[in-house]
């Protein structure tokens, strides 16, 4: 029969019926229902298979750390294994498959473990998987990874999407029970910014699951309308669904918004979820208590929950798990379950308490001093045995029993900044300690309150606390009258005559285990912790720690106290990676920088490659090119026989300007700029402290006091930044302002025999472009194509007459037009990184392949131009014992000796025919290419004292890739080794 | 004059303009822009120029001060950035140096940035997904440094006060552009 555990009321909506399937059924529940409830209505009790020793198990909680009921919710691509179902909201069409079983829930073969299961105790896997050693790669590994985890993953890719978002206000309230919304409406009315989380989809915290009433007013009644009435107000925020996951430095608290994983699909352009970085001058932890069961044999079966779970089922989601209930507990809470059940109609209820003074019912019958001895029902609760306090064993026939040994209060946020709860006697478990998270207090069952008075009360103090340290009047409101019973507990943590006893349930953790650790020495909570796996799994040990705890301390014969607690650390619940990623996924893992031409040169059809956040060309292939070799040697070829144009936008351009610009610069150089003459560029090396060269590059005066910095596009902000350091740290005294403008300005290199002919047709008539009057290395202010304004430098990375030349971005795409169209008659043609590269390796000019973090000026062959007329940045720790070795490695070049080989770069050099050892190490390539001038390959590299072996024969070595062979060393410079070219 | 087509940042020739739910993302490509940074030792006499280009107090630190044609706000100790029409003062460096002389250092910012400008009830709760800032809290004439999707970003609180100016690097304009356009698309 449909929802046979249905009673009535309830806080489901009945106008609502959605259809469900788990495993291979179909069910029906209602809006309102989780899939545990809907699941429970149906008569549904066994949802699970225990991670080791595939146990069957049922849901044993109504909340966030329920550890058993996991199952894979949805299909296909959305497929999410490890949900709670608890905490999934029932949607019409909902899927869920059940862990952990094969070939099904009811028959799982691998249940055989739980016959072995002397062979699988705590760190057993120390034990075993060692022999023999042939065997762990092919046959255990394969075995232990099949056998690990719980759920499955879709592995296909995730469709929905995600948020990160920011919120700010006075008051954050985690939590929305009796305690939170007591202190919302008392800051909100006094005019505080509130924000209100809960991980729930309905507001109220317990209030939605007891029984209690509000100044006459239902739990769920009283909630709803506090809800309401602050969710009108515009100075507060109410976050339902909303899990406040972490709480970090600075006030700073990470929250995770589930806004659509209650629909089928999320709305268009809708994130699934929102991660919300939620800065906040107060806290106030309001996250209530977590009920914590009893250790006794055979303690799992489905049917045996938390007995508040089994009374928020009832009372919230109008069902009930059985017809016929029992209750075992050491408190009087678990009192209400019985009489919450007996006041909806299922009078068939049974209390078993601990305690020889527990108080006696008379709707309801109570065994005071009782302790359950075994339970039976493999698939399903079928009876308990309790001990009985006079001798004997009574049977109860039930298919639901409730435990309750007191509660724990959800201390975990105060603890995320290193804090350690505090042991409180009066209820038994842990309350927050003294050092809480700055900004932060705490209020109701959190604080160990447990009554729904002693929460609205707490509450509505902790928030005049707030508001009076903000400064604002606190408005006092009246709050209803409502229960205030003590909390009356006695502890009992186990019976110890248990046999097989669990602890741990996701995790399989037995209290034998712990006595086990014990035993083998593994004796503080730690090491407790990882021996056992105890708390480890995806609940964090919600529902199992305490009673570890104080397993561990009965058998070291101390107190749970002085056992303590593990370090807690954020996440609260568990969070699905996406959230954190947000929108940085795939081609949006970070931004994209275009260069100016990039939509002329997709229409060229160009091949793109990444330099840190650019795109830039690599080659630009024509039709009938089918190797990138082809394009890149046309380029080479072209460029050097008339003209080629290449887009360096990317390389970092910084304006540097006041009356100590030139000395600025004379001390990050290590060569002179003081003298620099206005109109002239000049290279720089700088240095680190360490006397390191950190980059390269250019400073072109444009006046007395005005430098354009240019750096590779790689160091572009590491430049930057030392700059602005050296600035403002090292010499604040000298009158120099710096700022970027490698976005502003769009350059193009434009080289080659022609391209001075080439600019002629671009650059105005007014301006000289005769070698007399614009040098090698000169640089001016000018105006292009009838008065546009562009800077023009004589500067060359690829040893041709060449120049760069810029204008305002905007302009850039109509500039690289222009350009070719003015160099049709030229055979004009672009070049990409590839070509770029082979050019200047043919040149022998340093990139950061040479500028690796541990080459000196010296190795580079540029140590005489750290001048030692001036201090600058490095030029004395350059100078340092190790960096000026007479074998120092020095910049070659390399050509094979056999035309036809290689010389890769990552290689190693040795002296010819040594053994290829560390030991006989000479150096390595740093760059290579095919040179199309050359008509072999090429390459730059370092090697010991390189300068005076020019013309040896070394080896070349890769040993990982088998190559060995041959190479001249040879000048870096190949070709043009004078600059004449450069100089025309 | 030149005869060289500008494009937009997002490499149209027309801006580009994006309408969700009442809210309007518009590129806005008609600004010059120069960076301000006083000389040492003539912080004050460049603060007298700044005051009288802008007829009004100098903007404070994360604040903007919006006249018509110029306007400028606040980007760090003595230094701010000048906005004027680019129809007018596509020569605004030249302008500022003229005015500044040896006072500050002037630099041409202007193709540096894209400006987006959004306008509509909801413009909260979009930047409620895209930057750290505490947009309640914001008025007109707060101009802030902050971060959107990795990106560095200014945020300027203009007149009327349901429009917001950002300011973002030119060549991420895509990828700010989307950044936008999807958080409207999220929030609205």
């Amino acid at each position: 029969m449909s929802q046979k555990n249905r009673l009535d009321d309830g806080l489901i909506d009945r106008s609502e019926t959605f259809s469900f399937r788990f495993d291979s059924q179909y069910y029906k529940g209602h809006k309102g229902d989780t899939l545990a409830s809907a699941l429970l209505a149906n008569g549904v009790r066994l949802m699970g298979r225990s991670f080791k020793y595939h146990r069957p198990r049922g849901v044993m909680t109504a909340g966030s750390e329920e550890p058993n009921a996991l199952v894979e919710l949805r299909d296909g691509a959305r497929k999410e294994p490890n949900t709670r179902a608890t905490t999934a909201e029932l949607f019409d069409g909902l899927r869920a498959e059940s862990q952990n079983r094969w070939p099904s829930l009811a028959f799982d073969a691998m249940e055989v473990n739980d016959l072995l299961s002397s062979f699988f105790a705590a760190g057993f896997y120390y034990k075993t998987f060692m022999w023999p050693a042939a065997f762990w790669e092919k046959i255990y590994e394969p075995i232990i990874r099949r056998a690990a985890g719980l759920g499955s993953l879709s592995t296909r890719d995730h469709p929905d999407e995600y948020d990160k978002g920011f919120l700010h206000c006075d008051l954050l309230i985690i939590g929305g029970g009796p305690a939170g919304l007591a202190a919302a409406l008392t800051a909100g009315e006094s005019g505080a910014r509130v924000i209100l989380a809960d991980e729930d989809f309905l507001i109220g915290g317990r209030l939605n699951l007891e029984s209690h009433a509000l100044g006459g007013m239902s739990g769920p009644a009283w909630a709803a309308e506090m809800g309401a009435r602050l969710g009108a107000m515009p100075n507060v925020r109410v976050m339902p669904r909303t899990t406040v996951m972490g709480a970090f430095d600075h006030g700073v608290y990470g929250a995770v918004e589930r806004v659509s994983d209650h629909l089928k699909v999320p709305e268009d352009g809708k994130p699934r979820q929102i991660l919300w970085r939620i800065t906040s001058k107060r806290a106030i932890l309001c996250a209530g208590a977590t009920e914590r069961p009893i250790v006794f044999e055979n303690n799992d079966r489905p049917g045996i929950m938390q007995a508040s779970a089994i009374r928020a089922y009832a009372n919230r989601w109008a069902v009930t798990p059985a017809r016929q209930v029992a209750i075992f507990t050491n408190n009087d809470d678990g009192h209400r379950t019985a009489s919450d059940l007996v006041a909806k109609g299922v009078d068939d209820v049974s209390v078993i308490d601990t305690r020889t003074d527990a108080p006696s019912s008379s709707d309801y019958n109570v065994i005071a001093g009782g302790v359950i001895d075994q339970t039976w029902g493999r698939l399903g609760l079928t009876q308990i045995e309790v001990k009985m306090p006079r001798g004997g064993i009574r049977r109860i026939k039930c298919g639901a029993l409730g435990v309750s040994g007191g509660w724990n209060p959800n201390v975990h946020l105060t603890c995320h900044q290193r804090g350690r709860p505090v042991w409180n006697d009066a209820i038994a478990g842990f309350v927050p300690g003294e050092a809480l998270p700055m900004g932060m207090t705490v209020a109701g069952a959190a604080n160990g309150v447990f009554s729904t008075h002693g929460a609205l009360k707490t509450g509505a103090d902790a928030a005049k606390g707030v508001l009076s340290d903000l400064g604002l009047t606190a408005k006092t409101l009246p709050l209803p009258e409502t229960e205030d019973a003590p909390a009356r507990v006695t502890p009992f943590w186990h019976v110890k005559t248990a046999k097989r006893a669990w602890v741990d349930q996701q995790n399989d953790v037995t209290a034998k285990d712990i006595k086990l650790a014990h035993q083998e020495n593994f004796r503080s909570v730690e090491h407790l912790k990882r021996y056992t796996t105890l708390g480890m799994a995806t609940d964090q040990g919600k529902t199992s720690n305490i009673a570890g705890l104080a397993i561990m301390a009965e058998v070291a014969g101390t107190s749970i106290p002085e056992v303590g607690t593990t370090m807690f650390r954020p996440p609260y619940t568990p969070t699905a990676m996406g959230v954190f990623a947000g929108r940085a996924r795939g081609t949006e893992t970070r931004p994209t920088r275009l260069t100016p031409s990039h939509r002329w040169a997709e229409e060229q059809g160009a091949v793109f490659t990444e330099a840190g956040l650019w795109l830039r060309a690599q080659w630009f292939p024509k039709p009938g090119e089918t190797h990138w070799r082809e394009s890149c040697d046309r380029e080479v070829l072209q460029t050097r026989k008339s003209v080629g144009i290449c887009d360096v936008t990317s390389l970092g351009k910084i304006d540097v300007q006041g009356s100590d610009a030139a000395a600025f610069l004379n001390l990050v150089y290590c060569n002179g700029f003081a003298k620099l003459p206005v109109g002239k560029v000049r290279y720089g090396l700088m240095l680190r402290e360490d006397g390191i060269v950190m980059d390269d590059g250019t400073a072109a005066r444009l006046a007395e006091d005005h430098f354009i910095v240019t750096t590779t596009t790689g160091n572009a902000l590491g430049v930057y930044r030392h700059m602005e350091f050296v600035r403002q740290c090292l010499c604040p005294d000298m009158d120099v302002q710096l700022i970027s403008t490698t976005e502003a300005w769009a350059q193009f290199a434009v080289a080659g025999p022609k391209s001075r002919a080439l600019l002629h047709k671009i650059v105005d008539d007014e301006f000289d472009l005769s070698n007399a009057a614009f040098p090698f290395m000169a640089c001016a202010e000018t105006t292009i194509c009838g008065g546009l304004r562009a800077r023009l430098f004589r500067i060359s990375f690829s040893g041709e007459l060449a120049y760069e030349i810029a204008v305002p971005t905007r302009y850039g795409d109509a500039l690289i037009r222009r350009l070719m169209d003015a160099g049709k008659e030229f055979d004009v043609v672009p070049y990409g990184l590839e070509a770029l590269n082979v050019m200047r390796i043919e040149k022998g000019h340093a990139t950061a392949n040479e500028l690796n973090g541990t080459t000196t000026a010296l190795n580079l062959g540029m140590g005489r131009m750290v001048s030692k007329k001036k201090d600058s940045i490095g030029s004395i720790l350059s100078e340092r014992p190790g960096l000026t070795e007479a074998d120092a490695l020095k910049l070659v070049g390399l050509k094979p000796v056999d035309p036809e080989n290689p010389v890769p770069a990552g290689a190693h050099l040795m002296t010819k025919d040594a053994k290829a050892t560390a030991s006989n190490d000479q150096g390595y390539v740093t760059s290579a290419c095919y040179s199309p001038n050359l008509g072999h390959h090429i390459a730059l590299g370092f090697l010991k004292a390189g300068d005076a072996r020019l013309g040896e024969v070394i080896g070349l070595v890769s040993p990982l890739t088998g190559i060995n062979h041959d190479v001249e060393v040879v000048s870096p410079h190949f070709l043009d080794p004078k600059g004449e070219r450069l100089r025309a | 004059m030149h005869d060289l087509a500008p494009l937009c940042a997002l490499g149209g020739t027309d801006p580009a303009i994006e309408t969700l739910a009442g809210v309007t993302l518009t590129e806005f490509p008609d600004l010059a822009l120069a960076s301000v940074s006083a000389r040492r030792g003539s912080e004050a006499a460049c603060r007298a120029h700044l005051k009288g280009l802008l007829n009004s107090a100098v903007p404070k630190p994360g604040r903007a001060v919006f006249k018509n044609p110029e306007a400028a706000f606040w980007i760090g100790p003595d230094q701010w950035m000048v906005s004027a029409p680019h129809a007018s003062h596509a020569d605004l460096t030249d302008q500022l140096n003229s005015r500044f002389l040896n006072t500050a250092s002037i630099t041409e910012q202007t193709d540096g940035w894209v400006c987006f400008d959004l306008r509509g009830e909801g413009v909260e709760e979009m930047i409620r997904l895209c930057a750290n800032i505490d947009i309640d809290q914001m008025q007109t004439g707060d101009a802030v440094r902050t971060v959107v999707h990795h990106m560095g970003v200014y945020i300027l609180r203009l007149d009327p006060a349901n429009a917001l100016r950002i300011f973002g690097p030119r060549s991420s304009a895509k990828s700010l552009h989307l950044a936008l356009k999807t958080a409207m698309g999220a929030a609205l």
